[in-house]
């Protein structure tokens, strides 16, 4: 058996193996896969008959060098899983630690961090939609996607200094007070971007071609995504309504109001429009948590040296790809003793044969692209 | 443009945002916890906010005087409803019940692990497998933990299986109760060479096909078989 | 001198430039037509493009085509030698050849044959065999795959455009392109008033068979399939690259022609002396439009960051100036010199606004899956075209033997076809969506 890992140099190798089947190789380069992802279709005319993905070309082994870190120091390695929405990652983080020591962050810590995931949000659903817009041809949404995603990143590297993997939390709370005119930047931020917003959504929403594309393609019923154990935007589109924003609120989330969108097929275009819903929503909230960050501390006096007492705890928050949990045990040592991530872009990434299946090859990069996967969290 | 990293204090001042220069208090490291977290002196100074395992001490009230005796979270022996429909259908199969952090953690025999999957999935109305996942412990005659994160979309509720397995002890697979454990069972082999008996198809997931170990095995020493292969490979010295 | 210049010599000669003409520039307008692309695609991108090869990429054309001539010639190993050679061959020539029966003006074209337009369109046909002779020869499973499909839009919407043609055709009567225009003079108005929905469904048409967005599957970066031209590099791909900007320009000189009043000025018809002169004041408006352009330039020029930017910026401006006046100048020539300068300007906008709308639909609208542009062209764009053409004849036949107005019969015809038009639209909302195969 070749090295499963052999780079193509073009997209496509086949082998025929029987009269009418073909096995085309989406190798790990490819300009739709978002990242490295190998897909092998099994092709019977211009329908997929089965597909497998092959993973692991992005795998650090996050997991064991967690064994060997300090908690604090283990915290920016969880921004590099979900490059996209490295915020995200810190405050499940942070949050699970937090649950294990017993503590909680003080409220306006937990204010911000909910303004500064919520952004985080955006800019993944931003850099989502571009790119998903980019595969299936619309040339243009992918440059106003990222001029937003722009003034976005300039807030979070006014905050911590870094655009992308920010490690903008820390355990017990904030390491940084917000920087004079956050709430400004924010609140300008916030207002541009419903009319952003509806540029999107005129270039694509109600367009022939666009609907044409994703309705009807890549189907998962809501018995099918329970049971394959999907997550976050996938999920709802497929009918069931449940965020865990609100079904166990975290950060501050129980304070403010705010829609969980649904729809309710399951196909690509239902989750295109969860997730633009998704980020007007995000907007709400962050309107809302701006008009009143209470002070107070920004950081819970839990001292320098972490070494929460044994046991273990499974925290989760709502990522902008799903349910992202942290399972951490502690054996009373600084360091964890074992860190379990559930990565949603994993298992939402198994759905993919079941979305896959009986659709045509030229749908296979839509639906690719819809999972909206990152394959750093996917390969941890 | 990062402002001071300064910690705040939480106990003294009213809300003050933006003067804080008080420096950074020296907090004496926790009390040394010992394996076996029962009955821990409980009252340490720079303890704050709410603690899961202890009734709930609001954080306000703790102007100048040291915080009121809060416990450690600790597991605590669980007994509820679902507990008892569990032990009173499986029995001996139910070894142990707690409450760790406020969450439920039930230890179960391994070979039941499907019949209990099974009826936790259609009685008890755990529709979502969140997480299946192991740990090992090396030190324990049956070194893998097993551990299944379940939750019911109905009663908004989690709850934890955990079931020991010995090193070459296969596990039955729960693939066909929740399709998404399918990877995620892979994955546990790929990571500690569990087996599951009844997968469709027990291959490495992360790790290229031809990997030799496991690698979150804790007997798996990243550094030695990096120094291993430079040695052989290379004929130098590995420098890390 | 005059002697040389005798009619049958000019007739001999006059051709054989213009062709040269044709050849040598055309390269060159094609790879400005790129520039164009570049710049509008990032103007609608809220960016900039294009802008260090010379001052705002003006040059970067030539940097471009320099490059691709240095490039490494690749031939895959097993491929068919000879026809890879020849496959770009086939598909350039009969781009250009098709420039042989295209007015760019009254007295701009190599041949004016009384079949002009029939000859552009079998001559443009023949250009789809260089696509599956490259996708053949590239001996790539999909390559050939992608020529297929290449080749199967573009036969199937040559079908549709060609229909939309023969709406605007009942209304000229010949299929001179001299003829034609001459129809439109006599008329006094465009022929796209008269057939509006035949210039939608000719555009449709013309877009899909250049294998532009949102038809343009086959090319795609993103898609699986990889087109016929993905084992070209170099020298070879900018044959096919200039075919594929050739003929864009063709079915751009065709509407132009058709629907578009050719080299008319606007109002063409409608003579509006200046007072005091005998220049009229519509044939003053390209001269002062050019004029207005070379300003720019100047006053860009001292803007720019490099002093050859700037350098080359005031050529440019002095070449926009130097235009403005041979369009001045030839309003004081002969009626012919004027007709000829001028006619050549108004086609060349036309066919550029013909162009710039090619643009915009390729950055504003996702692309077509390939059963859904093969759904839209049979059943959709065909009938549509068959209703059009009918409804335009009875009307065209109204006014001749009852003596309506056909500008009130066209405008009723439109109505008819829009009516049914929205009744295949809806018609084909229903079963767009492709059922996906029950697999368990």
């Amino acid at each position: 058996m070749s090295d499963p890992r052999t780079t193509e140099l073009t997209n496509v190798s086949t082998t025929v193996l029987g009269a009418d089947e073909i096995i085309l190789n989406m190798g790990p380069q490819h300009p739709s896969t978002h990242g490295v992802l190998r897909v092998k279709l099994k092709l019977d005319g211009e329908r997929v008959v089965d597909s497998e993905c092959i993973i692991g070309y992005l795998h650090r082994g996050v997991e064991k060098i967690a064994e060997h870190r300090s908690y604090q120091q283990f915290a920016p390695y969880v921004d590099r899983m979900d490059y996209v929405a490295a915020v995200s990652n810190g405050l499940g983080y942070c949050e699970a630690v937090e649950k294990l020591l017993g503590t909680e962050a003080p409220l306006r810590a937990r204010v911000v961090r909910t303004i500064l995931t919520e952004l985080q949000r955006i800019a993944s659903h931003l850099l989502w939609l571009g790119t998903h817009a980019l595969d299936i041809g619309a040339l243009t949404p992918v440059f106003y996607c990222f001029r937003e995603r722009e003034e976005i990143l300039k807030i979070f590297e006014k905050y911590c200094g870094a655009r992308l993997t920010t490690h903008a939390f820390r355990i017990g709370g904030l390491q940084y007070e917000t920087y004079d005119g956050f709430e400004q930047d924010v609140k300008r931020f916030c207002d541009d971007f419903t009319h952003r917003i509806d540029e999107y959504e005129t270039l694509l929403t109600e367009n022939r071609i666009w609907v044409g594309r994703t309705k009807g393609v890549g189907i998962l019923s809501a018995a099918d995504a329970i049971a394959l154990g999907v997550t976050g935007p996938v999920l709802r589109a497929s009918g069931v309504k449940w965020d865990l924003r609100k079904a166990m609120p975290y950060a501050a989330y129980d304070l403010y109001k705010f829609e969980i969108p649904t729809r309710e097929t399951g196909d690509t275009y239902d989750r295109y429009v969860v997730r633009m819903e998704e980020m007007r929503q995000s907007r709400l909230i962050c309107l809302q948590a701006i008009e009143n960050i209470p002070t107070g501390p920004i950081m819970a006096r839990i001292g320098k040296v972490l070494k929460p007492p044994p046991g273990e705890v499974y925290h989760s928050i709502e990522a902008p790809k799903g349910e992202l949990g942290y399972y951490i045990v502690s054996d009373g040592t600084t360091q964890p003793y074992r860190v379990r991530v559930r990565p949603p872009s994993f298992i939402n990434l198994q759905a993919f044969d079941k979305m896959a299946r009986g659709s045509l090859v030229a749908d296979v990069v839509a639906i690719i692209g819809t999972i909206d996967i990152v394959l750093g969290e996917v390969d941890r | 443009m990062a402002n001071d990293p300064s910690e705040k204090d939480p106990a003294s001042k009213p809300p003050a945002s933006g003067a804080e220069g008080k420096p950074v208090a020296q907090k004496p490291a926790e009390p040394p916890q010992s394996p076996v977290a029962a009955a821990n002196p409980p009252a340490t100074p720079d303890s704050t906010a709410a603690k899961p395992a202890a009734p709930a001490a609001p954080a306000a009230p703790k102007a100048a005087a040291p915080p009121a005796k809060e416990a450690p979270p600790k597991p605590l022996p669980l007994d509820n409803e679902l507990v008892q429909r569990l032990k009173g259908r499986f029995g001996d199969a139910i070894r142990e019940a707690t409450l760790d952090r406020k969450q439920a953690i039930v230890t179960i025999a391994v070979d039941q692990l499907r019949e209990i999957s099974r009826y936790c999935r259609d009685d008890e109305k755990f529709d979502m497998l969140v997480d299946l996942t192991a740990v090992d412990w090396p030190k324990r005659e049956k070194r893998f933990d097993v551990i299944l994160i379940l939750y019911s979309f109905a009663k908004n509720e989690r709850v934890r299986l955990k079931a020991h397995a010995g090193e070459n002890e296969p596990v039955p697979s729960v693939c066909e109760i929740w399709p998404a454990a399918n990877w995620l069972e892979r994955e546990c082999y790929d990571m500690f060479g569990m087996v599951f008996e009844g997968h469709p198809k027990l291959t490495r997931i992360l790790m290229p096909d031809e990997w030799q170990g496991y690698p979150l095995r804790k007997d798996y020493d990243i550094l030695k078989q990096d120094t291993d292969w430079v040695r052989e490979n290379l004929g130098i010295e590995s420098g890390q | 001198m005059g002697h040389l210049f005798t009619p049958s010599i000019l007739r001999l000669v006059l051709p054989v430039l213009y062709a040269v003409v044709i050849v040598a520039v055309l390269p060159l307008m094609a790879g400005y037509i790129v520039l164009m692309e570049r710049k509008v695609m990032a103007d609608m991108q809220a960016r900039l493009g294009p802008m260090r090869v010379g001052p705002h990429g003006l040059l970067q054309p030539i940097a471009d085509a320099v490059k691709l001539l240095l490039k490494e010639d690749i031939i895959p190993e097993k491929a068919d030698r000879l026809l890879f050679w020849l496959a770009p061959l086939v598909s350039v020539t009969m781009a250009l050849l098709a420039y042989a029966a295209l007015p760019i003006g009254p007295a701009f074209q190599i041949a004016d044959l009384n079949i002009g337009l029939l000859f552009i369109l079998a001559v443009s046909s023949l250009g789809i065999y260089g696509i599956v002779l490259g996708g053949w020869a590239s001996n790539s499973h999909y390559s050939l795959l992608g020529a297929l499909r290449s080749a199967a839009q573009l036969v199937s919407y040559e079908t549709a455009a060609g229909l939309g043609l023969i709406s605007a055709l009942l209304l000229a009567g010949s299929l001179s392109m001299k003829d034609i225009v001459m129809a439109q003079y006599d008329q006094g108005m465009w022929f796209i008033f008269y057939v509006p929905i035949g210039f939608f469904i000719y555009m449709v048409g013309s877009i899909a068979e250049t294998n532009r967005a949102p038809f343009d599957l086959p090319e795609a970066e993103s898609e699986l399939v990889a087109g016929y031209m993905t084992e070209y590099s170099g020298f070879r791909w900018s044959l096919y690259f200039l075919a594929e900007y050739a003929n864009m320009i063709i079915v751009a000189g065709i509407a132009t022609t058709l629907f578009l009043g050719g080299w008319l000025r606007p109002f063409a018809s409608y003579h509006d002396h200046m007072p005091g002169t005998s220049i009229e004041f519509l044939d003053a408006l390209p001269a002062l439009l050019v004029l207005g352009v070379a300003l720019y330039c100047f006053f860009l020029a001292p803007k720019q960051p490099v002093k050859i930017q700037k350098l080359v910026m005031g050529l440019v401006g002095g070449l926009c100036l130097a235009i403005a006046g041979i369009l001045a100048g030839s309003l004081f020539a002969s009626p012919g010199v004027l007709q000829g300068v001028h006619g050549a300007f108004w086609f060349m906008a036309k066919v550029f606004g013909y162009l710039y709308c090619f643009l915009w639909f390729r950055f504003t609208f996702p692309r077509y899956r390939f059963d859904q542009l093969m759904r839209l062209g049979w059943r959709f764009l065909i009938p549509l075209a068959l209703v059009n053409l009918i409804t335009m004849a009875v009307a065209l036949l109204m006014s001749r033997e009852w003596g309506w107005s056909l500008r009130l019969t066209s405008i009723l015809a439109v109505v008819v076809t829009l009516a049914v038009a929205m009744w295949l639209a809806k018609n084909d909302e229903v079963d767009s969506v492709v059922p996906v195969a029950e697999s368990e």
